[in-house]
């Protein structure tokens, strides 16, 4: 594409280079924006040595605690991944 | 405009490879009756590999320190390897652990008597498509997988054992 105006407005061919740089730089967060966390990997079963430890869990008491999750577990039917009952390991 | 389109087509393949480098992460599984993946690693006292075991029943156990179930799965493994390790059964305690001191707490503790191998980096685990802990795989004297479990409760120890008996039988042993 050709612009005539060019040669008489010296001014804006940096504009337009300043408008493609943001433009590539948009696109890029755009591709990291829709790709979101799916590159960043979650801990994998054998990696929860940190996330298994006792001060890692939400509540103080143990026994409290077993206590909220099985009532959350009985409602939800979904079990795990809390520290109780096997260590947040996911085995139960 | 042909700038503006080159970096458009960078842009679009960084989006497919962030995508594709996501999708990649759950694409492992272990395959019943198919040859088990190699294992070599370091145990004790030398190398460890699945390799070298062929002709054996091989139970390959993945264990970490921090796990529960793991603790309580020692001393039926132990019971196992005293029973049929005459007849062929060769046990793999692979640890996960990313430290070895912690290892060598657990195992001060509740000691092992069959054979050990480490692997921090975890390798191994993914190779075999560990999907919880402690997972046990049990490789027949062929080198096939026989069955995968997950986890370790007090009620899977007679189907556990029968799995191993079955598997030595089949073995000739």
């Amino acid at each position: 594409m050709h612009f005539p105006s060019h040669a008489t407005r010296p001014g804006q061919p940096m504009a337009r280079r300043l408008l493609r740089a943001a433009s590539a730089g948009a696109l890029i967060a755009l591709g990291l924006l829709a790709s979101g966390c799916s590159s960043f990997q979650p801990p994998q079963p054998w990696e929860k040595g940190t996330l298994a430890r006792k001060d890692m869990t939400f509540e103080t008491d143990p026994l409290d605690q077993r206590f909220v999750q099985h009532i959350y577990f009985s409602k939800e039917a979904a079990s795990g991944g809390y520290g109780v009952g096997g260590g947040g390991c996911g085995c139960n | 405009m042909a700038h503006f389109s080159h970096f458009s087509r960078i842009a679009s393949r960084l989006i497919v490879s962030l995508t594709m480098a996501g999708a990649a992460a759950a694409a492992v599984a272990l395959t019943v009756g198919q040859p088990a993946p190699a294992l070599e690693l370091p145990g004790v006292q030398g190398n460890i590999s699945l390799a070298a075991a062929k002709g054996k029943v091989v139970y390959v156990d993945f264990w970490a320190s921090w796990c529960g179930p793991c603790r309580q799965s020692f001393p039926w493994m132990n019971e196992m390897q005293a029973k049929y390790g005459s007849r062929g059964l060769q046990i793999i305690g692979v640890n996960l652990d990313a430290k070895r001191e912690d290892a060598d707490k657990f195992l001060a503790q509740t000691p092992a008597k069959f054979t050990l191998a480490f692997d921090a980096k975890g390798d191994t685990p993914r190779a075999f498509a560990v999907k919880g802990m402690p997972t046990s795989v049990l490789v027949g004297a062929d080198g096939k997988v026989i069955e995968q479990h997950s986890g370790f409760h007090d009620d899977d120890r007679k189907a556990l054992e029968d799995a191993i008996v079955a598997a030595l039988a089949k073995a000739g042993r």
